[in-house]
């Protein structure tokens, strides 16, 4: 009984972590930058909904797709307004870029927390779900959002799927992240394809705030819990590998449940932060990782 | 470079404000001494980033290890405050050494993460054994330094002196060299001979003795220990934002960035949640804009 239980929710939240890494582990792959306003993106992206749907009047579905958009802008902001102008700047050594790139994102995120504190409250929300009710798996009562969670993260999973491996934009994708000089020399121009990948990874993250601000409920004090989660799982995968992510985010996701469900909430994290010491002494690509 | 003339002049600034306490209020004392102790944290953190180039994101570990150890041996063995310390400062080595061995195998930001998640399994941890070490409450301890703003602001200061000038010697020294030529280009360096392992390794270990044992001076400053105060990621956060402000490879500019950076927080404090709103933002657009810090856009005429 216990053990369906922890199957089923563990599935619910391993599939919605799995969404918000993929997309981290994207910008990894492509531009190489690490995120480190991922959670605050996340937490806007389900506080968003979560106002839409309640205040605003737009009602659960609107609302979500409301959340969504407000991850896709703020990735884009990111983006333009923080990574870019790093990226760029003449007066920044090359070697120190990737120091600044998360030094910058993660004072961003600092920015974007305080400023949903300040707006919102960090009072914890949840986000109006889709649809009401609960089902029977197995003996296990389950509410029906948490299978529509589980359903849309695989969705949108798949949807990634097929864009990258089959349609031409993916292959630029793909080919960004093998040899981005081979790439120009071909006459695309990398910072076009950058801004579509963060878009990408802002519809990515979007989706997966909103799952979770329906399921577990958001604050703007998870944001560094959620940053430090999905690095775990994306280190734990392997840096820039989505099919690892997807393991990761397993892994990760049903190691806390069944130590959630053992009796100590407190410490859920605890054996995946000592899985993630293991992984990374023994094997620090990860398990799917290339060197 | 300057050395010929840094030294008396840095000597000077220190007798300089040696002198504050005859001049200005015991609430400017606090805080500065709140700034001084931070201004130790930022300046080992500074030698590790700016010299070894190794992106320590956990530095609220060192602090918290030394801070606890201190902290422990006083509420619960009332050891006298030097010896506790002491041996804050020494725990902060041995817990560096066990996270650099290993992890001084990893690079970017692999070595970045291991030390994240140290700060992550020790703020568990003392949450996990909070019969002991308090919890998220934290411990009051029996002993404090000094009762009356002015000794407490002489001792902060003589320990920030003492620190400071042992960290910035020592970065230009040869052996600071030899660590900003290993995180540079850590081949070069070990083709030019260096044992660039063995350099990094005592850097890490520099860096912990000061984080350590500032981290257990601040506790006595204060009178009680807890994650909120020196091991909660906000507070590592807080000492590289400082470092990364004043400057990074200048050691003295973390100083300068992390006094700012405390002053800063308590003239925005009437701004309530939006004061760390106000305070990231000039430190990203400083970072964006002068990456070199306070200290690299003052200097910049004189050193290019």
């Amino acid at each position: 009984m216990k053990f369906l239980q922890i199957l089923v929710d563990g599935f619910a939240i391993s599939s919605l972590y799995g969404v918000g890494a993929i997309g981290f582990t994207l910008i990894f792959g492509v531009s190489g930058v690490l995120n480190l306003s991922h959670g605050s993106i996340m937490v806007a992206a389900a506080i968003g909904a979560w106002a839409m749907a309640g205040d605003l009047g737009f009602g659960a579905v609107g609302g979500a797709a409301g959340g969504v958009a407000v991850g896709v802008a703020l990735a884009l902001i990111t983006y333009t307004l923080v990574v870019r102008p790093i990226q760029t700047s003449s007066r920044i050594a090359r070697e120190e870029k990737e120091i600044f790139v998360l030094t910058g994102t993660l004072l961003w995120g600092i920015m974007v927390q305080e400023a949903l504190a300040y707006l919102f409250t960090s009072n914890p929300k949840t986000v109006r779900p889709l649809i009401a009710g609960v089902v029977d798996i197995f003996g296990v009562r389950t509410p029906t959002q948490e299978i529509l969670t589980a359903l849309i993260s695989w969705a949108a999973i798949g949807l990634l799927w097929l864009l990258v491996n089959r349609t031409k934009a993916g292959k630029v994708l793909l080919a960004a992240s093998i040899n981005p000089r081979g790439l120009t020399l071909l006459g695309f121009e990398l910072p076009t394809i950058y801004f579509w990948v963060w878009a990408l990874y802002g519809l990515l993250a979007g989706v997966a705030g909103v799952l979770l601000g329906s399921f577990l409920g958001v604050s703007s004090d998870n944001v560094g819990q959620l940053t430090a989660s999905a690095f775990s799982i994306v280190v734990l995968g392997g840096l820039g590998s989505v099919t690892g992510s997807l393991i990761g985010a397993y892994v990760v996701g049903y190691l806390e449940t069944i130590t959630a469900y053992s009796g100590a909430p407190s410490i859920r994290t605890v054996p995946v932060l000592l899985l993630l010491v293991l992984v990374v002494y023994i094997r620090p690509q990860g398990l799917m990782g290339r060197r | 470079m300057l050395k010929s003339k840094t030294f008396p002049s840095l000597v000077g600034i220190l007798l300089l404000l040696a002198l504050l306490p005859f001049g200005v209020s015991g609430y400017i004392l606090g805080l500065l001494t709140l700034g001084y102790y931070t201004a130790v944290f930022a300046m080992s953190w500074d030698l590790l980033f700016g010299f070894a180039g190794e992106v320590n994101f956990g530095p609220s570990f060192l602090i918290g290890v030394g801070a606890y150890t201190a902290g422990l041996l006083n509420h619960y063995y009332t050891w006298p405050i030097w010896a506790c310390v002491i041996s804050g400062g020494a725990m902060s080595i041995i817990a560096g050494l066990l996270l650099a061995v290993p992890a001084l195998r990893l690079k970017g930001p692999y070595f970045g993460l291991v030390t994240l998640v140290a700060v992550l399994m020790l703020q568990n941890f003392i949450v996990l054994f909070a019969g002991i070490t308090g919890g998220e409450i934290g411990l009051d301890l029996p002993d404090v330094l000094a009762v009356d703003d002015g000794s407490n602001y002489w001792i902060a200061l003589a320990f920030m002196g003492v620190s400071g000038l042992i960290l910035f010697g020592l970065s230009r020294s040869a052996v600071g060299l030899i660590l900003q030529a290993s995180g540079q280009d850590a081949v070069q360096a070990g083709a030019l001979g260096f044992n660039v392992t063995k350099h990094k390794l005592a850097a890490f270990c520099i860096s912990a003795l000061f984080s350590g044992l500032s981290g257990a001076m601040l506790i006595f400053y204060e009178g009680t220990v807890s994650v909120g105060t020196v091991v909660d990621i906000a507070v590592g956060v807080q000492v590289i934002i400082a470092a990364v402000l004043g400057g990074r490879r200048t050691i003295l500019g973390a100083a300068l960035g992390a006094v700012f950076l405390i002053g800063m927080g308590e003239m925005l404090r009437p701004l309530g949640e939006a004061s760390t709103f106000v305070v990231s933002a000039i430190a990203l657009v400083t970072i964006m804009f002068v990456p070199g810090g306070f200290l690299g856009a003052l200097l910049h005429g004189e050193k290019r």
